[in-house]
Parts: C-alpha cells; sequence; structure tokens
C-alpha cells in the first residue's frame, strides 16, 4: 500500500496559483518562477559581468603593454590593485560568465523547451537558485570595495597566500570572494538537480533517451560533472575559511596542515570544471552544426558514449596542474598518461563535427560562423595543451604565459564563442524578433580576429620564458626586448572589445524591432522550434503539449518534400 | 503556485521527488567524502593526532549514536504511517525524529561547552580543526534537516504532501549515516 509515496501527481491545491493574469513588475522580473524568465536573468547577469571581467582585462592589459601609465577610463594601476584585477578577472570570467551563461542560462531555457516540457520540475528551487547566484554575484562585485581592496592571490587561491592576510595583503577581500564563489557553487547544485531529474522524468511522450537533443544531454552530463567534482572543494573552502577567520591551520605545514592539500581539492574540481563549461558549447556547436550543413548527425550515440567517457577521464587528470608542486615523480607519469589519454575522446567530439559537415550542404549564418571558428580555435587550445599535459615539457612551460594563452584558446571558443553561438542561434525564440546578419557577421570577425592577436604573442611570450601575474616585466632585463609582443596583444584586445559595441548596437537594434521573428526560422527540427516566437507561459497550450516521433538529427531525409522533419511530427 | 505537467511527469519511472533527494544526496556524499578523506590522509600522516583523539568522551559519543539511531527509527514509523495514509500519525513520528535531532544537539553543545573550556578548541591541533569542522557540519545538516521535517510534520498533520514524509525520511537516514561514519573516526580510533 504504498500509494501516498509512488503517486507523483499531485493535486494542485492552495490559493496561490499564479499564471496569466497581470503580475507587478517585481513579481515578473524578479520573483517570476518561469524557466524562461529566470534564464534570461541568468543571461544578462552573465553578459554584465562579462562586461566587467572584460574591462578588467582592458586595464591590466593596458598596464603590462605601458607600464605605469594613467589607464585611461581607471588611473594608475598600483601593483596590489594589478593583483586584485587578474585574480577576479579570471573568477569571474569562468564562475559568473561561462558557467551562468553556458550552463544556467542556456539550460534553463532549453532544457524544458526541447524535451516538450513545460518548466522545470521544481520551479520555485529555480528561483532560489537564481537568487542565490545574484547574491553571490553582488558579494564578488562588492568584494572589490572592501578595505585592503579584492582578493589578491589568484583564482587558483593557492594557500598559504590566500590563508594568511599577513601575505595576501587583503584578508577582507580573501573571505568575501571565497564566500562569494561557495554561494556560486550552491546556487549551480541546486540548478544541477533541477536539471538532471526535468531531464528524467519531464520529458515528451515518445521521447526516448536517443532522441534528446545533444545540447540537453551535454547540460546535463555537465551538471553531474560539476555535482561530483565540486564536493571536496566545498569541504576544502571550509577549511580554508577557517585558516583565514578562525586562525586554524589546515594548510599551514608549521601547524601540522599541508597547502599541497588545497592544491588537490581545488584541481580535483578544477580540471573538470573545464569539461563542465566545454560539454555545454560542443552541444550547442553540434546542435547548430547538423541544423546549417542540413545534414543528420554523425555518430549520435557515439558522440554520448563520447560525452560520458571525457567526465570519467576528467576526475583522473587533476595533478597535470601540480607536476612541479613536488608530487612523486611516478605520480606525474600516471597523470600524464592519463592527460594525454583524455585528448582522445576530446578529438573524437571535432571529429564527428567534422563528418556531420562532410556532404552537407552548408548555410553560413552568423550562429553557423560561431560554431565553426569554435572547432577551429578551440583545436589550437586542444593541442597546445599537450606540451602542458606532457610533465616534462611542462616543467619548462609552467606557470608562463603558454599557459595563460593554452587555456584561453579552450575557454574562449568554449564561453565567448559558445556563449555567441548559442545566442545568436536561440535570440529570434527567445525574444521574437531576428539579429540583423550583417552586423553579426561584422562582429564575429571582428572578435575572431582580434582574438588571435591576443594570445598568438602570448604564446610566443610564454616559450620565451615570461612568467605570468607579474605586475611589470620591465623590471626583468631578459624579458624587456619583447615588450612589441605585449603591446601587440594590448592593441588587439581594445580592438575586439570595440567590436564589442557592434554586438550590443545589434542587440538593441533587435530588441526594439517590431519585425516578429517566424515560429522556425533556421528549418530545425527540435522541439523549441515548435512554438511561437517567444513562447508563451506553459510553452505550449496544455492540451497540445508536444509528443515526439523520431530524434532531432533527421535532415536531408529522402523522399520528403523539406529537407528537415520536426520531432514531433506523426510520420 | 500551480504545479507545472513538467511535475507530474516521470518518464523514468522514479518519483520526481524521490530522484531529486538521491541527487542532493549524491551531491552531499561528495561534500562529506572529500572532508572526511582529507581527514583520515592527515591522520594517517599524524600518528600523534591519537593523543587528542583519546581525550574525546566516547560515552558521549555512543550516547548520541544511539540518540540518532533512535530518531532514524521513528523517521521510518513516520513513512510506514504515511504509506498508509495516516498523516496524523506520521506527523507525531516527525515530532519525535525532531526531538531526537534537539536532544543530539543537546548533548553535542555540552560536549563542546566541556571540551572547549577545558582548552580545547578549533586552533588547538590538525585533530581539533577537523574534529570541530566535521561534527560542524555534520551538526548544520542536522539543523536542516529538523527545519525541514517541521514543515513536513505541518504540512502532514492536515494530511498533504505525504509523500514527503518518505523523502525527509531519506535526508534523516544520511544525516545519521555520516554520523555512523564521523563517531567511530572521530571517537574510538586512538
Amino acid at each position: 500500500m504504498a500509494q501516498a509515496t509512488t503517486a507523483p501527481v499531485q493535486d494542485t491545491h492552495g490559493h496561490d496559483t499564479h499564471g496569466h493574469h497581470d503580475e507587478g513588475w517585481f513579481k515578473k522580473y524578479f520573483w517570476s518562477t518561469d524557466h524562461k524568465m529566470i534564464a534570461k536573468q541568468y543571461l544578462w547577469t552573465s553578459i554584465f559581468m562579462a562586461v566587467v571581467g572584460g574591462l578588467m582585462a582592458y586595464v591590466f592589459r593596458m598596464q603590462l603593454a605601458f607600464p605605469g601609465i594613467e589607464v585611461p577610463g581607471f588611473g594608475l594601476v598600483s601593483p596590489g590593485e594589478y593583483n586584485a584585477l587578474i585574480t577576479n578577472h579570471g573568477s569571474i570570467m569562468i564562475f559568473w560568465v561561462a558557467m551562468p551563461m553556458l550552463i544556467a542560462a542556456w539550460g534553463n531555457f532549453l532544457i524544458p523547451l526541447m524535451i516538450g516540457a513545460d518548466d522545470m520540475v521544481f520551479p520555485r528551487i529555480n528561483r532560489l537558485s537564481f537568487q542565490i547566484f545574484l547574491i553571490s554575484a553582488i558579494l564578488i562585485l562588492a568584494s572589490l570595495f572592501v578595505q585592503g581592496g579584492g582578493f589578491g592571490g589568484a583564482w587558483t587561491s593557492y594557500p598559504p597566500l590566500s590563508a594568511n592576510p599577513e601575505y595576501n595583503l587583503t584578508g577582507l577581500g580573501a573571505s568575501i570572494w571565497l564566500i562569494a564563489v561557495a554561494l556560486e557553487f550552491v546556487a549551480f547544485l541546486l540548478g544541477g538537480i533541477n536539471f538532471i531529474v526535468t531531464l528524467m522524468n519531464s520529458r515528451a511522450p515518445g521521447m526516448k533517451a536517443y532522441d534528446i537533443p545533444v545540447t540537453v544531454w551535454m547540460i546535463v552530463i555537465a551538471s553531474i560533472l560539476f555535482m561530483l567534482s565540486v564536493g571536496p572543494l566545498i569541504a576544502g573552502a571550509i577549511m580554508l575559511l577557517f585558516d583565514q577567520t578562525l586562525n586554524t591551520g589546515f594548510y599551514d605545514p608549521a601547524r601540522g596542515g599541508d597547502p599541497i592539500l588545497w592544491q588537490h581539492l581545488f584541481w580535483f574540481f578544477g580540471h573538470p570544471e573545464v569539461y563542465v563549461v566545454l560539454l555545454p558549447a560542443i552541444g550547442f556547436v553540434i546542435d547548430i552544426i547538423a541544423t546549417f550543413a542540413r545534414k543528420k548527425l554523425f555518430g549520435y550515440k557515439i558522440m554520448v558514449y563520447t560525452a560520458v567517457a571525457t567526465a570519467v577521464l576528467s576526475f583522473f587528470v587533476w595533478a597535470h596542474h601540480q607536476f612541479i608542486a613536488g608530487i612523486d615523480p611516478r605520480m606525474a607519469n600516471v597523470f600524464t598518461v592519463t592527460t594525454l589519454l583524455i585528448s582522445v575522446p576530446i578529438a573524437e567530439l571535432l571529429f564527428v563535427i567534422i563528418a556531420t559537415l562532410y556532404g552537407g550542404s552548408i548555410k553560413f549564418t552568423t550562429p553557423m560562423l560561431w560554431a565553426l571558428s569554435f572547432v577551429a580555435t578551440f583545436l589550437i587550445g586542444g593541442v597546445t595543451g599537450i606540451f602542458l599535459g606532457a610533465s616534462g615539457s611542462d616543467i619548462y612551460l609552467h606557470d608562463t604565459y603558454f599557459v595563460l594563452a593554452h587555456f584561453h584558446y579552450t575557454f574562449f571558443p568554449i564561453a565567448i564563442i559558445g556563449g555567441f553561438a548559442a545566442f545568436t542561434y536561440w535570440f529570434p525564440k527567445m525574444f521574437g524578433t531576428m539579429l540583423d546578419e550583417t552586423l553579426g557577421k561584422i562582429h564575429f570577425w571582428g572578435t575572431v580576429i582580434p582574438f588571435q592577436f591576443i594570445f598568438i604573442p602570448l604564446f610566443a611570450l610564454g616559450l620565451g620564458g615570461q612568467h605570468r601575474r607579474i605586475y611589470n616585466f620591465q623590471n626583468f632585463p631578459e624579458l624587456a626586448s619583447m615588450q612589441p609582443l605585449r603591446v601587440t596583444a594590448t592593441l588587439a584586445l581594445i580592438v575586439m572589445i570595440l567590436f564589442q559595441l557592434v554586438f550590443f548596437w545589434n542587440l538593441f537594434r533587435s530588441l526594439r524591432s517590431k519585425e516578429k521573428a517566424p515560429m522556425n526560422p533556421w528549418k530545425a527540427n527540435t522541439l523549441e522550434w515548435t512554438t511561437p516566437s517567444p513562447p508563451p507561459h506553459g510553452n505550449w497550450p496544455p492540451d497540445q503539449m508536444p509528443k515526439v516521433y523520431r530524434g532531432p538529427y533527421e535532415y536531408s531525409v529522402p523522399d520528403r518534400d523539406t529537407d528537415y522533419w520536426p520531432q514531433n511530427e506523426p510520420s | 503556485m500551480q504545479k507545472p505537467i513538467a511535475t507530474t511527469r516521470s518518464a523514468s519511472g522514479i518519483p520526481t521527488g524521490r530522484l531529486a533527494i538521491w541527487w542532493l544526496l549524491a551531491s552531499e556524499i561528495v561534500i562529506f567524502g572529500g572532508l572526511l578523506a582529507c581527514y583520515l590522509l592527515f591522520r594517517l600522516g599524524h600518528p600523534e593526532w591519537a593523543d587528542a583523539a583519546a581525550v574525546t568522551n566516547t560515552a558521549i559519543g555512543a550516547t548520541n549514536t544511539f540518540v540518532l539511531l533512535t530518531s532514524s527509527f521513528t523517521a521510518v514509523l513516520a513513512h510506514q504511517a504515511a504509506e498508509r495514509g495516516d498523516g496524523k500519525k506520521a506527523a507525531r513520528f516527525l515530532v519525535f525524529t525532531i526531538i531526537g535531532a534537539c536532544l543530539f544537539l543537546g548533548i553535542k553543545s555540552y560536549e563542546w561547552w566541556y571540551e572547549i573550556s577545558h582548552g580545547y578548541t578549533i586552533t588547538s591541533n590538525g585533530f581539533w580543526s577537523f574534529y570541530y569542522t566535521a561534527a560542524g557540519l555534520h551538526a548544520a545538516h542536522v539543523i536542516a534537516g529538523a527545519i525541514a521535517m517541521g514543515f513536513v510534520a505541518k504540512d502532514a498533520a492536515q494530511g498533504k504532501e505525504l509523500q514527503r514524509v518518505e523523502l525527509v525520511g531519506i535526508y534523516w537516514h544520511f544525516v545519521d549515516v555520516v554520523w555512523i561514519f564521523l563517531f567511530p573516526l572521530l571517537y574510538i580510533a586512538k
């Protein structure tokens, strides 16, 4: 007699029904439980944070190219400010831009729409997740203005530098930074549970495991990966917070602690984190490429298995960040092997994309350009990673600008290119108008070309022996002669930032445009294109919820009038 | 708030709430797992921590283990009552569980007060740092569980949301299991 516990369907009850009646401004924009509104909240917050993080990069790049100048719009950069800027640039770009944009914003928007549900399974937990995230974002920004300034111990926050205010000189900033990061983790754990359960339980009737669009698979695999890797770091963060505030000695060798422990905990999370943000970006790219190649995705199942393999392998590579931290050389051998192994599934993912393109009838729309440039740019990021994963060459390259250029060649395609690919592709669905293609393409080339000019010089600088996190390279005579490379990178960054104005102009124009976007502007198959743009409350009328009859990538099927075949069309 | 259609579906065959609580526990297991793994590694490298561990009061720890296990038992009885559809009885058993949680916290407070007043604080050495951090994190979960059970009991007494009695019970068993790991590691191992 387990009726009460096994019946998932509960009567609707209570008086607090909400829905189609007019809501107040506050309730609509700040207290909404609609997944589409929460997605927009995440999206706008992450775009705002991206602007903040980008301007931070502008300030410290100016200091590096022209040491000691009054940076226009900021002023003189002191060494302490420089440390705070580089630390918070990294933290913000990873935790408050890449994760909320790729996972939270698009996960919230796309998961219910792509699986044919009207909302997340737990709409109020979803709202709570955003609210916690917003508080964390406000905290990290506030930490820049406390006494002593923002945290300046690098985004990896290694003790003893991060644990002892006498070393980092930003005691208050360090603690607020740590609390903000921890709150951000909580927000994503809540969001992640919501995503996973929604996919597992709320799929449209007929949608089997291999009918799920790859984007949804990737976001959910990333959520599981995040959940399973972040736990030890949460424990580690509590320990670090106690070291900072209660004067415990978890990471203090003089008192029986071990600073290397933090590195293990941090990178046990930190390396899977790369794949947490990579997988959703790959998902967007695959969906976009299949749509605009008008061809069935090559190897759908292989793709899903590969993503799972990547996720599993990513738990066994973390110590390649610590080859020179005094770990046992035998352990370095093991981690070299696992690290090089993980390039196999990643290469497989890229080959699947290329095989999908082969023989397709490719349409070079703006989202497609972003998706293709993802493959090209990420490839460079991946290949340069081989040099760092092999412990022998890493000993020379460790902590140089080569590392910095390498991970920007991975994170820029993931967060910025992947983010713009998704934004330009799903913009019509989210806001109900089309973006301008010409402006979109100008913005695309104006972003991708300067990017190469920023980071290729930094590879060269790294190979030349230039270390990271140094305030003024003029103090190092053997590095001073490479100044033209630094100036090139900074000027390219300024060009790239200026081209973002094109994007904002395009965005502004489209948001004000009266022209409605059609329901399915790209002639794509997945379920989000079977509802009006933007989707109404509840996504579909309750009596017309979609049913699924086939997989998401049935493009150019022979003997059909159209070259696409929506998932919900009865055969 | 009207429940979305999404919440009423069950494509996996597992009720949505139960699925969510298991994923929540998965995320909790890695948090406690990470902390305890750190403790174990340190403990193996510091045999001298045994002296500090000898100071802990095993009798009090055992009493608390007994209290927590008993409260898990009443949580099971609450689940049983909820399955029969007896919300009032389920609520009553949940209240017993909450009383167990309060008793546990009371004993813990006395124990900590005693130790702190004898100079064994979180900064004394590595063992005491882990002792207070791990038990403190666990106590935070006890408090959270007790609050959650209060809300569930309030609804259950009116016969509403009876499936939540099982969910909060699953969570409570997890809190119990964490203590089952903490007790030997912090008290018994000398």
